[in-house]
């Protein structure tokens, strides 16, 4: 077999050019220079048969920034492994030169600085030109498989009910797709929207609630390359916990392994030589379920947006992680025989939109889906001093902006925001858009409700969702990562036991304790309880950065970690 | 929620000799488990199915005790293996004294 | 039904992110534990000891809703009139009452296994004990976790 190492150096030979200059001191035009469609979408082909998989786009039809996590914590198994290593460390591990373009795709370090060299990331007419580079050269070896999380999450997507994305990836044509956020556009709107399309979505655990009836295909026979290629669908299998389950109340979503297995086995019995888990499940349970379930060649895996440039393999079985936002492209090519996988090669191809030519077709096509909303969201309300992230396990500086917009503009002494891991980043000096606000947040559940909760009962909360993040078995974790708080500092120990982990908390405003039994006046959104209420997420937010006007990011003190070592 | 509860069953109407067919029944009640209570602070008191039967030409192959903690429009799956062609008869009983039943053919080839 | 599931949920729910099953059951009553699910079994057979094994007990890892959790059992058994699994039953040491279901099954049955759908009003064990035709008994246990949930991902 190839080295993976070997190969994803080679293609990073241009970006070590650029590390000895210092971090972030290169010139934005000299960058760019050395950036080349070429080099990025260069690849030497191998074998019969050439995965595409995207993922987790979260409807971001144009070009964004968005910073990997700085903290990503692994637990049980998973600790100190891929994906959970983060800036220098995840450098190191890769051998990505500091400074350059890998870096700055792939992790925080020197975000603000290099963004401004390298640009936006992303963007559905660049995907659509590498996709279209691929098949003009892999021609009829390829399949375009979607991860999920592609429907949902931007303000035309949620003005349109995902008719501006789908109308988008229909002229991608992707072979199959999987789901999980999906879902949250309810399930008439669901099956209107996969009754339309041209390809199946896949999804063997989703099942009528009364007699678990199948409610989609449970997988797909291809013939690419000559070689018989099973896909099966695998959603986001807590769905109905993570997300507002009213909205789709007669479907249920499941986690096993026997399941899974029965579907490889089904497939190899219909004479499949490549079988590929089109997964949502997120990496941890993945890499947990490619060591349970036997005969799965390719787990394309989804949900924790995490991007690795190799194949991360479990006994037989490669692991492949796109990452997010439209951010990456990933290209397996496999050679494939009647024995099964004799070799494969692997690139994460980085979508940088300053080099990447728009596919003007798709380009079309963008501009017509949001020309109707175009006076929207380009409205500014105010403009940010420094970096806004929300992605990591903890508060980010754009989730500060939602809690104190919460606490001021519905009056609330606690603010509660999801830890959902989407939402575009903000880079010093940029104005803040409409649209940068709702593709933090656009939502069919956004309504930002104020009531009365126990500190008792905040305290409960806290640690049910620690544990959803940080139990040490990935199959019972749920969701994304920890809430974000206003108004409230903690101490979490993640390496701590169920209800242990969460402790001082305290009021910010004047470091008293949490008062077990007082009542406390909470805001927040995202709340999967039917009929809440209280106005949607966005316009709080807008109405504080109106008043607010420029927003200058303070440390992100709130939360202390401990245990971690 | 005060309609007569209505069963439902799912069972194949022809199955091969010594084959082991499932059967998968639901039916529609709200099985009070005794442990709420109401806005006025009193146990709303219980009302459940305590027992499913499953027979075969008059013979029971399959029974099913269920407790408080049995959801809502319980749902019961069982497994049978044919022998010869017959009749099955499927029975809820309610604490009330209720008896619910159901009734479906079978041809053994 | 599942409209009215949601209704009774609502009406019980702490607003906001919070949604605990428990909250469904009067706060004043006691909950079962490991103890009270040991003495039940113990009523059925005394001293008799059970064996791990034979037993698939098939529970989520975390409950979709906790007022709709199912389960699966199967106990492997060749279930010939000599040697058939007899009986199952199920309990949980976290609910307000032990027993979940008991099932009676005959070599007709052809396998051991049922499913059904039960409520869980927090994290807890599911423990079952099959008795066999010789008058063996085999045990298993699984927890399941039962979540607030909300927060997306």
């Amino acid at each position: 077999m190839v080295s993976r190492r070997e190969f994803i150096q080679a293609g990073l030979a241009g970006s070590a050019l650029l590390a000895g200059s210092g971090l972030g001191s290169i010139g934005r035009l000299a960058a760019q220079q050395r950036l080349s469609e070429a080099e990025l979408l260069r690849f030497e082909p191998l074998g019969n048969v050439t995965l595409i998989h995207v993922t987790d786009l979260h409807a971001q039809l144009v070009p964004i920034y968005f910073r990997e996590p700085s903290i990503n914590l692994g637990v049980g198994e998973a600790k100190g492994l891929v994906p959970h290593i983060t800036g220098k460390d995840f450098l190191s591990h890769y051998k990505i030169p500091a400074g350059s373009p890998m870096a700055y795709a792939l992790t925080s370090e020197d975000f603000a600085a290099l963004a401004r060299n390298y640009g936006r990331m992303g963007g559905f007419d660049r995907i659509a030109r590498v996709v279209k580079s691929i098949r003009a050269e892999r021609g009829d070896r390829c399949l375009l498989l979607d991860g999920g999380d592609t429907w949902t999450n931007s303000w035309t997507s949620l003005q349109t009910k995902a008719a501006d994305v789908v109308e988008a990836m229909n002229l991608l044509k992707p072979d199959a797709m999987t789901g999980h956020w999906e879902f949250t556009l309810g399930a008439d709107r669901v099956k209107e929207i996969t009754d339309s399309l041209a390809f199946p979505f896949l999804a063997q655990n989703v099942r009528e609630s009364e007699f678990e009836d199948r409610v989609f295909e449970p997988q797909k026979m291809f013939e690419r390359g000559g070689v018989k290629v099973a896909v099966i669908g695998q959603a986001y299998p807590y769905t109905g916990i993570a997300n507002p389950r009213w909205m789709f109340p007669k479907w249920t979503f499941s986690l096993k392994d026997d399941d899974v297995q029965k579907e490889v086995d089904a497939a190899r019995a219909a004479g499949a030589q490549l079988v590929v888990l089109l997964s949502h499940n997120g990496f941890d349970i993945d890499r947990k379920m490619a060591g349970r379930v036997k005969g799965i060649d390719v787990i394309l895996t989804a949900h924790t947006h995490d991007a690795l440039p190799e194949a991360v393999q479990v006994g037989k079985t490669l692991l492949v992680a796109t990452g997010s936002h439209g951010k990456f492209v990933s290209r397996l090519d496999l050679d494939v025989d009647k024995s099964g996988v004799k070799g494969f090669r692997y690139r994460l191809i980085p979508i940088f939109s300053d080099a990447i030519t728009p596919d003007a077709e798709m380009a079309a096509l963008v501009k017509k889906v949001r020309a109707p909303f175009e006076a929207d969201l380009g409205r500014v309300l105010g403009k940010t001093d420094g970096l806004l992230y929300r992605r990591g396990n903890f508060q980010g500086s754009l989730d500060d902006v939602f809690t104190d917009a919460m606490l001021q503009v519905r009056d609330a002494e606690i603010a509660l925001s999801p830890g959902v891991r989407w939402g575009a980043s903000l880079i010093p000096g940029q104005d803040i858009t409409f649209e940068d606000v709702t593709n933090a947040c656009a939502m069919t559940y956004p309504n930002c409700y104020r009531t009365s909760m126990k500190g008792s009962q905040l305290k409960a909360i806290l640690e049910d969702i620690g544990d959803n993040i940080f139990n040490p078995d990935p199959y019972a974790q749920g969701g994304g990562d920890m809430v974000r708080l206003g108004g409230l500092t903690f101490t979490v120990d993640p390496y701590q036991t169920s209800g242990r982990r969460i402790s001082n908390l305290k009021l910010a405003r004047n470091g008293q304790a949490l008062d077990a039994g007082r009542d406390y006046t909470v805001a927040g959104w995202a709340s999967i309880n039917q009929g809440t209420e209280g106005p949607p997420i966005w316009d709080v937010v807008s109405t504080y950065l109106q008043q607010k006007k420029v927003i200058t990011p303070r440390p992100l003190d709130a939360v202390k970690v401990v245990g971690a070592g | 929620m005060s309609n007569k509860p209505t069963p439902r069953v799912r069972v194949p109407a022809n199955a091969k000799k010594d084959e082991i067919i499932e059967i998968k029944t639901l039916i529609s009640h709200e099985m009070e488990s005794g442990q709420r209570r109401s806005a006025d602070g009193k146990t709303i008191p219980r009302k459940i199915i305590h027992t499913f039967t499953a027979a075969f030409n008059g013979k029971v192959f399959f029974e099913a005790t269920w407790h408080p903690s049995v959801s809502a429009n319980p749902y019961q799956s069982m497994f049978f293996r044919a022998s010869q062609s017959g009749e099955f008869a499927f029975s809820w009983k309610d604490d009330d004294g209720s008896v619910y039943e159901s009734k479906a053919k079978l041809t053994v080839a | 039904m599942a409209q009215r599931a949601a209704q009774t949920r609502r009406e019980t729910l702490i607003a906001g992110m919070a949604s605990f099953a428990a909250a469904a059951i009067a706060p004043s009553l006691a909950f079962a534990d490991a103890a009270a699910v040991e003495a039940e079994i113990k009523k059925l057979y005394g001293d008799k000891k059970a064996e791990a094994g034979k037993i698939k007990l098939d529970v989520p890892q975390i409950a979709e809703n906790g007022l709709v959790v199912p389960i699966n059992v199967e106990v492997e058994s060749p279930m010939t009139a000599a040697d058939h699994v007899k009986s199952v039953h199920v309990f949980a040491d976290g609910n307000p009452l032990p027993g979940i279901v008991s099932y009676k099954f005959t070599p007709e049955s052809g396998r051991a296994a049922a499913s059904a759908r039960m409520r869980l009003a927090q994290t807890q064990n599911i423990v079952c004990i099959a008795e066999m035709a010789d008058g063996k008994l085999f045990t298993a246990k699984s927890e399941v976790k039962v979540t607030i949930g909300g927060c997306g991902g």
